[in-house]
């Protein structure tokens, strides 16, 4: 299977493309030239790749989860550890890509939208780095949630600016910044923190993500000489999970699983299962499934983790779901929760509530797996910031 | 047969106005009830809109500012539907003649079917459409569609717009080309700030734009601003101001009356106490 997306205009199969106000096609024409521009240039990816070892901390480790594995007694399981990133998740790698990219373009404001605060840290981060002004927009609700990621930011220099709209979660957070660009698009570079958005956004920022799964090929191929048989990583927008595969997508004997947040349950109306609960449409410009009425209203998401809590998905990965490439599930915030208590008993590795989802799944996966196979789970942030959600969860249990 | 009245209402109009500039108002369907809706689109119409833009309300309208946001919000708390839309239209055009535009977002209209949409839009008696996050580049999913049904699909120009795009949106609209003023979503703002980014650019405008009529939009308040636009296209387009007032007076006694006196005021320039 040979696997080249997107096309010219920016699409995977029927989804992504470009749903903008015409005031920001000619940025994002502009865009396209300077990242490709940039991507084919070899000191540039010298630099990124240099920013990605000397500051970042970069390749992350490739654990072997012994107790984990342990504790299923089936196939082996790893834990691609992108916890360890300065920051504490992925984010950082599409942060300085995108940072790096805005310098060179020359743009003298750097704006974007966060649900959990980990990209709204990661660009502040950057853009600390460089010197750049920072104006992270983010939901009063997710500011309530993630109070410690609101100081980390603002310690980093970053104006963070509360949105009221809505749900003020990131759906909103992210018609802000959208706002914001169209207002100001000749100076402001919008670093969009997940592979959604309008082209070329979803192919950026997995190629700047695109060194998780890189990394680890080169590693599981060196620790057992081979591929892995299974890929877990969680899904909300999909920038740590597509990072993750997308060097494998051509292994057909590699089995992908992408775990989305059902929230409270599929069933229910308090979930963030796009793939498993939306249909095709177009938010924040692009084509993809979508939570929606039939009026075609955008859906409030529900998830316990707020960097699930979004009511759509990366193009890409509504591609993989149509092509069946990736399998996706659904986990409730319960099961997550369960994930969180696993993985830190058994490995002394507190996940982010996001990773928590693909943790769990493992008590779905593992039965079916036999000795001797792998699994390869993507740990895509630590979990420092959600445990005061983590704390409220288990006193209400108690 | 409704492609005749269609392609003929958008177009006599502006034969009609001659070198009078055309005043488009922007109403949200259901806003502030959606009882309102039909009465209040005749009464801009007496009180001198020649044509009128019926916003269809989206959850998440990222190219409007917070007026129309609000005017959205508040319109599907109500419920509205595209039902509902449909039906405002045809009790409008089964008293008036004047053009109507419906102005939205793609993602409900794919929902409704863009075939069907297109369809019953040009049945129910709308003239044209707008959608602005469907640029041109996208818009094949929907234009043949629009054109078979006679639904006008007008597209729009921003000041950071190339000449050679300018070109090509005058290619792909049909009736009239929105010129947004300036860069941003929609939203009133000081009448200088309009008229200096209108003057930059609206040279390129017309050297490109030939096909079409302009309309501008985006940032106009008063007659002033109105006045300074209108002698530098075809005609001038005023949405946020009226949906700030309604919002400032509704439901007082009057406020209809007051929106009516500043709309009066928005085309002739009559001195109005609702319009500071």
């Amino acid at each position: 299977m040979t696997y080249d997306f997107p096309d010219a205009s920016g699409y995977f199969g029927r989804f992504g493309g470009s749903f903008v106000p015409e005031t920001l096609v000619p940025v994002l024409e502009q865009l396209r030239t300077s990242y490709a521009e940039a991507w084919g240039d070899k000191e540039f990816r010298a630099r990124f790749r240099h920013l990605l070892r000397e500051y970042v901390g970069r390749p992350t480790a490739l654990t072997l989860a012994e107790r984990l594995t342990a504790h299923y007694g089936r196939a082996r399981i790893y834990l691609k550890r992108e916890d360890l990133c300065h920051t504490g998740a992925h984010k950082i790698n599409n942060a300085m890509g995108q940072v790096l990219l805005a310098l060179r373009m020359g743009k003298e404001r750097i704006i974007a939208e966060t649900g959990a605060g980990q990209h709204g840290v990661a660009t502040a981060t950057a853009c600390a780095r460089f010197g750049v002004p920072c104006i992270v927009y983010m939901g009063e609700e997710d500011m309530r949630r993630q109070q410690l990621n609101v100081e980390r930011m603002q310690l980093l220099g970053a104006e963070v600016r509360p949105v009221q709209s809505g749900s003020r979660t990131l759906k909103d957070a992210t018609n802000e910044a959208i706002r914001d660009w169209v207002t100001h698009p000749g100076d402001t570079f919008y670093v969009i923190g997940s592979v959604v958005g309008p082209h070329p956004y979803p192919m950026m920022v997995r190629n700047f993500q695109r060194v998780i799964g890189e990394e680890t090929r080169a590693q599981i191929e060196e620790a057992e000489g081979r591929l892995p048989d299974y890929m877990l990583a969680c899904i909300g927008g999909g920038s740590n999970a597509i990072g993750f595969f997308h060097p494998f997508l051509e292994e057909e004997t590699v089995a992908m699983y992408g775990l989305e947040a059902a929230g409270e349950g599929v069933e229910t109306s308090r979930t963030a299962a796009t793939l498993t609960r939306g249909a095709p449409g177009v938010l924040h410009g692009s084509m993809s499934y979508l939570l929606q009425s039939g009026e075609g209203q955008v859906h409030l998401a529900h998830s316990v983790s707020a960097g699930l809590d979004y009511p759509g998905i990366g193009p890409e990965h509504s591609h993989l779901f149509d092509r069946g490439r990736v399998d996706y599930r659904a986990v409730t915030d319960a099961q997550a929760m369960e994930g969180v208590k696993l993985l830190s008993a058994t490995e002394g590795i507190i996940p982010a509530l996001e990773t928590a989802h693909a943790v769990a799944f493992l008590e779905e996966l593992m039965p079916q797996t036999e000795e001797g196979e792998l699994v390869v789970l993507n740990c895509s942030g630590r979990g420092d910031k959600d445990m005061s959600t983590i704390t409220e969860w288990t006193g209400r249990e108690k | 047969m409704s492609q005749t009245a269609a392609t003929d209402r958008i177009a006599r109009l502006f034969e009609q106005k001659g070198e009078e500039p055309v005043m488009s108002l922007f109403l949200t369907a259901g806003f502030p009830r959606p009882e309102h809706t039909v009465e209040l689109v005749l009464g801009l119409e007496e009180h001198g809109a020649d044509m009128v833009e019926l916003g269809m309300p989206f959850s998440d309208p990222l190219a409007d500012g917070p007026s129309i946001q609000y005017a959205s919000n508040t319109a599907l708390e109500q419920g509205v539907t595209m039902e509902d839309i449909l039906e405002m239209v045809r009790g409008i055009r089964a008293r008036s003649e004047m053009p109507l535009v419906l102005m939205g977002y793609i993602n409900p209209v794919l929902r409704y079917g863009v075939e069907r949409f297109c369809r019953d839009a040009a049945e129910a008696g709308a003239d044209g459409l707008i959608l602005p996050d469907l640029p041109p580049d996208e818009a094949d999913l929907l234009a043949g569609h629009a054109e078979a049904h006679g639904l006008r699909l007008i597209f729009l120009v921003a000041p950071n717009t190339s000449d050679d795009r300018m070109r090509l949106i005058d290619e792909r609209s049909r009736g009239f080309v929105y010129c947004v003023s300036v860069t941003g979503v929609t939203g009133a703002r000081e009448g200088e700030e309009v008229a200096r980014s209108v003057q930059r650019f609206i040279g390129r405008v017309k050297e490109n734009i030939t096909r079409n009529p302009i309309m501008i939009g985006f940032g106009i308040r008063s007659h002033e601003d109105a006045r300074r636009v209108a002698s530098q296209a075809r005609g001038f387009i005023v949405g946020s101001a009226l949906v700030d007032l309604i919002r400032e007076h509704y439901p007082e006694e009057g406020w209809k009356d007051r929106l009516f006196a500043f709309v009066r005021s928005l085309k002739y320039g009559e001195p109005t106490d609702s319009n500071n």
